[in-house]
């Protein structure tokens, strides 16, 4: 009797999960490939074979990396990786998709970035098999993280955009350091916020009602605001200043559980701002242009405008792909500018209509459940708050580029992650899926020793 | 932690709510709104998406022509007029931000393919991108060069018109523009003091002077008031509501009949001719002929004017004073379109009948397959067929002896009548007094085109000045 309840109660094999993630990668190479064919079908009105090998060679990237994360990381959440994998064939079509009227290849670099991404994703996955040395060195990747940040503003490698200062340009390589900082800064927090979370509460006190942390431990939170502030008056975007803070303020709540020092916080984020509004002009027109973009339609508010022209044109069902008009007929001025990067999620909604940036918010969201999942199922504190923070920090990064271009939020430069076209935002975000992934397989190889531990001691 | 992992979960989901809000709202619920704000240029954009059809000559020739421009989506056609300023007037233009005028506008339906909303819808959903029809013209190149050639940089018009079927075979209105220009040059054009986005022939109102005398012989002699035997005292001056009239050559004509009043455009004569006719009768024909409306021609009817008797901008009816006499002989304040005196002279060389003019002959779509004809059709019957005759003979002894001998033609007859009249606003023609007129139409005994002819400020006649290039558009259109 003992035995048959084991034998039903055996939790599910490892490689039932990796069937589920191989299942479904099938789709996702599938609707690249009708994707490209789609694209191939309506620049050129003839159906051709290349786009069958580009979703072949695609299949097979994804192959080998899932064979690979069959073998380093057989018990992972079997969805976290085709989900990604799903975001960056939107991104590669679209992409795609705009090759012929900006007369680039981006496609093919960003395609290039994907496999370099996931090469990157198996490094990181080889070196930390075990991603607590990662609390050892918490201090060392915070100071990266900040120097990340600053290299912006560094003279010489330093670039700036739009008049923010996102960008650092070596020779011909443009790279986005604030990507990669978002994840150095996710693992300081929550390596600190695991040693300190008791202490932050326990040595709370009340003053006027309100629930102040202990001043002693107040320092490194008041550092980060202070980071976030700087941020808006060094590198000048608010939307990364915005993504990096509420990722901060995501995992103090679920660190310490006290809702008061989340509104502390947006309350001191929000007096930040208004006193960088006032005082920054680069900050200060951004905010005004999202208020009322009609005041400079030919030029500050182009961007925005624009947006949701296209968008009104998009309707429900959208376009249909490559059918939406980017630039000015007749020239190579920008209709929809930078739509391979800031305005892809309205590309989108042009495209394939409402129901297109529904699918893709969805994909977001089912990402966020997944990885919310992983820091459900961790069993240590640190595990739980990297897998928290690290989801937190790409679900707000979505939300405040897809925010920016509908109007939400004002319209600043992030990249709609794995979808916009650029390498650091790829790379960054491959590595945000290995920590994820690594977090992912200990938890439920653990739960599964467990489960067997109680099965074998049961006769 | 668990606990709050979901609840930070939750407000995630929220914020992502949030975004499908603000997408279906500018996608759907606003998306009317945006389409009219001024600032948004594409719904502009789109409309240059669609492959306009050609517009071509009766031998095929392509006026207009849209190719592309740009690159993938965001390309669009724009439109090439390959002869420039030729046929400017009446084929108009067709640009996103200029819009569309004259035959562009009057013929945009065929010319982007829109045959019914059912099949444009049928083309939708097989994904097929809308192709516009190439939309044929009767419009004969020659005769439409030779107009322009013959006018040589004056300001005028010349209409040629197949009297048995309304085929519209030149139009030409000087000056002109260039169609390829208009992007860049339309806010000039319209400051242009000498109007050349106006078309002169269908726009144009000229006081008609002698060649009106063709509807006041038509009127008596197809009423019964006079035959063509009837004689009338022509002296050299009358008298006419109190201000003496006189005959252009000062000559005292005596008692002659209304084919030698004709031919030497007798004004004492037709004045009382009118009188006798009266106004009513008087206006009677002039509605058959096609006065007191817009013509009927396929054109757009905001840029086509109305022929009658003006006070200021207003239609004057036989009620209002007019003085008939004078109106008889095209002055007092009586006004016509070039393509209204042709239609008066294709009447007369069609048996009497109006038949509608019309520019468009066939539309055919990309296939090359016809897919509507225009057919010829009555306006109305004007004169019998007997009257037609007769003026016919006495329009012959114009040219044959009369005033018009300008307009011969070797070995073709011509009938025709000639028009000299002051122009109104002599400011505009700086020290040039005269409306030079030619109507007529050319073989006489089988007639194949009829043509009026027009010079704006000039110091010639209408037999010196206008009847010679009505003679070669009539000679470019039947040959030899």
């Amino acid at each position: 009797m003992a035995a048959r309840a084991a034998t039903a109660r055996r939790p599910p094999r490892a490689s039932a999960a990796r069937n589920r993630e191989l299942l479904a990668l099938v789709p996702v190479a599938l609707l690249l490939t009708i994707g490209f064919a789609a694209v191939f079908a309506q620049n050129d009105n003839q159906l051709s074979n290349l786009s069958l090998s580009y979703g072949l060679y695609f299949l097979a990237v994804c192959l080998a990396t899932h064979i690979y994360i069959r073998i380093r990381l057989p018990h992972a959440d079997p969805y976290l990786f085709p989900l990604i994998a799903l975001l960056t064939a939107i991104g590669l079509v679209m992409i795609y998709r705009l090759d012929a009227e900006m007369a680039r290849e981006l496609a093919r670099d960003q395609a290039n970035w994907f496999v370099i991404g996931l090469i990157l994703f198996a490094v990181v996955v080889q070196l930390l098999r075990d991603y607590s040395v990662l609390e050892r060195y918490r201090y060392t990747i915070a100071v990266v993280g900040i120097v990340l940040l600053m290299m912006p503003r560094l003279p010489v490698i330093g670039a700036q955009v739009n008049g923010a200062y996102l960008g650092i340009k070596l020779g011909p390589l443009a790279f986005q350091p604030a990507e990669l900082a978002k994840i150095c800064i996710v693992i300081f927090l929550a390596s600190y916020l695991r040693e300190h979370r008791e202490l932050l509460v326990v040595g709370a006190r009340r003053i006027l009602g309100v629930t102040l942390p202990p001043l002693k431990h107040l320092g490194p939170l008041l550092l980060v605001w202070g980071m976030a502030m700087l941020m808006l008056v060094i590198i000048r975007d608010l939307g990364s200043s915005l993504m990096f803070f509420a990722a901060f303020l995501a995992l103090i709540y679920v660190a310490t559980g006290r809702l008061s020092f989340v509104v502390i916080g947006m309350a001191m984020f929000l007096a930040g701002a208004w006193l960088i509004y006032n005082t920054v002009p680069h900050v200060t027109d951004r905010v005004d242009i999202w208020l009322d973009p009609y005041q400079d339609p030919g030029d500050a508010g182009y961007q925005i405008l624009q947006s949701m022209f296209a968008m009104a044109d998009g309707g429900l069902f959208g376009e249909g792909f490559a059918r939406s008009m980017v630039l000015i007929p007749g020239s190579d001025n920008p209709l929809l500018p930078a739509a391979h990067t800031d305005l892809i999620y309205t590309l989108i909604v042009g495209e394939l209509g409402l129901f297109g940036g529904c699918a893709i918010i969805a994909t977001y969201l089912l990402i966020a459940a997944r990885g919310f999942k992983v820091a459900l199922m961790a069993e240590d504190g640190f595990s739980k708050l990297l897998a928290t923070g690290l989801t937190a920090v790409f679900a707000i990064q979505a939300f405040v580029i897809i925010g920016g271009v509908t109007r939400v939020i004002p319209l600043t430069g992030v990249t709609l992650p794995l979808v916009s076209y650029g390498g650091s935002s790829i790379l960054a975000n491959f590595i945000l899926l290995a920590l994820l992934l690594l977090v992912s397989d200990r938890a439920r190889r653990e739960a599964l020793e467990a489960e067997r531990a109680a099965a074998g001691e049961a006769p | 932690m668990n606990a709050r992992i979901i609840k930070l979960f939750t407000f995630i989901t929220v914020l992502f709510a949030v975004l499908v809000g603000f997408t279906s709202y500018w996608s759907v619920f606003d998306a009317d709104n945006l389409k009219d704000q001024q600032v948004n240029k594409r719904p502009l954009f789109e409309a240059q998406q669609i492959k306009r059809g050609r517009i071509l000559a009766d031998d095929g020739t392509v006026i207009a022509r849209s190719v592309r421009r740009g690159r993938g989506a965001s390309s669009q056609f724009v439109r090439r007029y390959p002869h420039g300023s030729l046929y400017g007037h009446p084929i108009g233009y067709s640009f996103a931000e200029q819009g569309n005028s004259e035959f562009e506008r009057s013929h945009n339906r065929e010319l982007i393919g829109e045959d019914s909303e059912f099949s444009s819808i049928l083309d939708e959903l097989r994904g097929r991108k809308q192709v516009g029809h190439d939309v044929f013209t009767n419009i004969d190149p020659l005769a439409q060069q030779t107009a322009v050639d013959l006018l040589a940089g004056r300001a005028g018009a010349v209409v040629a018109i197949e009297p048995s079927s309304g085929k519209v075979r030149a139009l030409v209105s000087q000056p002109s523009f260039d169609p390829n220009l208009i992007p860049r040059d339309l806010d000039q054009l319209f400051q242009d003091p000498t109007r050349p986005l106006y078309a002169a022939a269908t726009q144009g109102q000229y006081p008609p002077g002698s060649t009106f005398k063709l509807v006041t012989a038509a009127a008596g002699l197809d009423s019964g008031k006079i035959s063509i035997d009837s004689t009338i005292d022509a002296p050299a001056s009358i008298d006419l509501q109190g201000r003496p009239l006189v005959n252009a050559d000062g000559s005292d004509y005596g008692d002659i009949g209304v084919t030698t009043a004709l031919t030497h455009s007798v004004n004492t004569f037709f004045a009382q001719l009118g009188q006798r006719v009266g106004e009513d009768t008087l206006y009677e024909y002039m509605d058959r002929f096609g006065f007191n409306a817009k013509p009927q021609i396929d054109l757009p009817r905001d840029q086509l004017s109305i022929s009658g008797v003006f006070g200021g901008n207003t239609l004057l009816t036989p009620e209002e004073g007019v003085d008939v006499g004078r109106i008889a002989i095209g002055q007092e304040r009586l006004l016509a379109t070039p393509i209204q005196m042709a239609e008066v002279a294709a009447t007369i060389a069609n048996k009497g009948d109006l038949m509608k003019p019309v520019l468009w002959r066939e539309v055919r779509d990309v296939d090359g397959r016809t897919i509507d004809e225009a057919s010829p059709e009555k306006q109305s019957d004007v004169i019998s067929e007997q009257t037609a005759a007769e003026l016919t003979e006495a329009m012959r002894a114009v040219v044959n002896e009369g005033t018009g001998t300008a307009a011969a033609l070797s070995g073709v007859d011509v009938a025709g009548k000639t028009g000299t009249a002051e122009v109104p606003d002599q400011a505009r023609c700086a020290g040039l007094p005269n409306q030079a007129w030619f109507v007529g139409f050319a073989p006489a005994d089988d007639p194949q085109i009829a043509v009026a002819a027009t010079v704006e400020c000039t110091d010639g006649q209408g037999g010196t000045v206008a009847a010679p290039i009505a003679a070669g558009v009539m000679r470019a259109v039947i040959g030899g």
